[in-house]
């Protein structure tokens, strides 16, 4: 760990496999079948949501289930906004909107600690979704939206878009002297405020910023659905799943929500269409709870250790 | 003027006051020791100070600008820096980084990141945490973590440190290292104010003294006068061949 000195050169060599990955990734619309593109849409969709939800959380120890709070302002942007606008504005204001609940949230709730803010910021989703629905009801009659359609290839590039500014983003702030106060945040919060950080502003900073990639996700998935309602939009799955795929995945490393992300949505893909879609549930919870108590930093954490074990004790894990 | 000043300052938790109309001064290059009996209000008199508590009523000074109702990072900013009673190290980070925080957000003008690391290497030096200084925290004895506190308040670049029973459940050398390392920081020129119960250090550091007894002060002198002082014999130190042990 050695925050504040992001070695450039380094970040461009290292990450040589992900970006080969990547750009496999980005050409499947090229020779994938229309369900390849739409399973690799769910998959970019979980790693934003996922790598955004470790911004905040996976630092500060927060544990927020607003994702879907954030991911249905997204998606009511688009219903709103999708047939007046260009898609790219569309998709720029369902991440502001977030932004700006977030950190409306964040400066009333961030001094709730563990499960106090955990079941406050759960309230959040349930908030939202009725109280839209209300609106919708009563004041404008309706009920849902019908959302302009965009072409899957379209969905595709723009969410890729999307995860790619996230993980700069997420790179960018671990590796800086912000992601140092994020850390000792989530190591000691007192020790931390006497030690100078402006804790609640940068706990209701972070928070805004990891819900920005979490609205945008919104706005674009929104199309794909061409018809929304309080109850797709705010889909407490959206809150819970980015959370496990992350603790799954491990939160010490910036790849660990990713991988988290893939396997659990195919996992969910391959469980669903298959014989075993009454058990999806309960496979979902045991591989979380084995998790928690077998790989408590989760995947990526059992990898880095057995490398290190290979390559023997030269290269201590302290000295990272 | 005093470098800081509190009037008649008072801590209330429930109808229990833990500080009662406390006044107290410290001037710059002093070390002021704070002793007591357990539950004096030792303790909560350093979170008024530092801002962790706000005190009600009473007024806290620093260079004759009040400072209570400012939040910890600000205190921290103008210049009073703290250790934890019980250490409050981010233990999962590597002791340097936990210097590099100090550095990087205490001084009230940040410091760039080459600096802020070469500061903190400085500072591990000068507390002897050099050795270790890649190391997760965690790891550490208890001695080298409350030097790794100190070592990370002075990386805030204070003018007033308080230290909160530092040599608290130390071994004879351990203690002697410690109170030298004491000694050392005043030269640097920064003022000190500590909780203490080893009466051997507070004796042989300390300028003046401060005796705090059910949230009020009860005496307030130099060693000698305090450690003759009637009352606090009888609430704090027992008889005379007790004193000094």
């Amino acid at each position: 760990m050695n925050f504040s000195s992001i070695n450039w050169k380094r970040a461009a060599m290292q990450p040589g496999i992900p970006v080969l990955l990547l750009i496999l990734v980005a050409l499947a619309p090229l020779y994938g079948s229309g369900y390849i593109v739409t399973l690799f849409t769910y998959f970019i969709l979980y790693m934003v949501l996922s790598v955004s939800w470790t911004i905040f959380s996976g630092s500060t120890g927060y544990i927020s289930l607003a994702s879907a709070a954030f991911y249905g302002v997204g998606i009511y942007a688009a219903a709103m906004f999708g047939e007046r606008m260009p898609f790219i504005f569309v998709i720029l204001i369902g991440g502001i909107a977030s932004f700006i609940l977030a950190f409306i949230v964040g400066a009333i709730t961030l001094r709730l600690r563990g499960i106090y803010f955990a079941m406050f910021t759960f309230g959040l989703v349930v908030l939202m979704k009725e109280v839209i629905h209300y609106w919708e009801i009563t004041i404008e009659g309706t009920r849902g939206h019908f959302v302009i359609y965009q072409s899957n290839e379209t969905i595709f590039y723009y969410l890729l878009g999307i995860f790619i500014v996230t993980m700069i983003v997420a790179y960018i702030i671990r590796k800086s002297r912000y992601g140092l106060a994020l850390a000792s945040i989530g190591e000691n919060e007192e020790a931390a405020g006497h030690t100078g950080i402006n804790v609640t502003m940068v706990k209701v900073i972070t928070f805004a910023i990891s819900a920005v990639f979490m609205g945008a996700a919104g706005a674009v998935m929104a199309t794909k659905f061409t018809y929304i309602d309080p109850g797709v939009a705010f889909n407490p799955m959206m809150s819970f799943s980015p959370a496990l795929m992350a603790i799954f995945g491990g939160m010490g490393s910036i790849y660990g929500p990713v991988v988290g992300a893939v396997f659990f949505s195919y996992l969910q893909e391959w469980l669903m269409t298959g014989s075993l879609k009454n058990y999806y549930m309960l496979i979902f919870g045991a591989i979380l709870v084995l998790t928690i108590i077998y790989l408590p930093s989760g995947i990526t954490g059992l990898i880095q250790n057995l490398w290190r074990r290979i390559r023997g004790a030269r290269s201590a894990p302290t000295r990272g | 003027m005093h470098l800081l000043e509190g009037e008649k300052v008072t801590k209330y938790f429930g109808g229990l006051a833990a500080v009662s109309e406390v006044d107290f001064y410290v001037d710059e290059g002093e070390i002021l020791g704070l002793i007591g009996p357990n539950g004096a209000g030792k303790t909560t008199l350093f979170n008024l100070i530092s801002a962790a508590l706000e005190p009600k009523p009473g007024v806290i000074k620093f260079r004759d600008e009040q400072i209570n109702g400012l939040r910890p990072y600000k205190i921290c900013r103008l210049g009073i820096a703290r250790t934890f009673q019980t250490v409050k190290i981010f233990g999962n980070l590597p002791v340097i980084e936990n210097v590099r925080v100090g550095s990087l957000f205490g001084p009230l003008k940040g410091l760039s990141t080459a600096e802020a690391t070469k500061v903190a290497l400085e500072l591990l030096e000068f507390v002897g945490l050099s050795k270790v200084a890649y190391t997760p925290a965690r790891d550490m004895t208890l001695v080298n973590q409350k030097r790794l506190e100190v070592a990370r308040a002075l990386a805030t670049k204070p003018t007033l440190l308080l230290l909160d029973e530092l040599m608290a459940g130390l071994n004879q050398t351990e203690l002697l290292d410690t109170m030298e390392l004491v000694k050392q920081i005043q030269k640097k020129g920064i003022t000190i104010i500590m909780i203490e119960h080893v009466m051997k250090a507070i004796m042989g550091i300390c300028d003046r003294i401060i005796v705090l007894h059910h949230g009020k002060k009860i005496a307030d002198g130099t060693p000698e006068e305090v450690a003759n002082s009637k009352k606090v014999i009888e609430v704090y130190l027992g008889e005379a061949s007790d004193a000094g042990s």
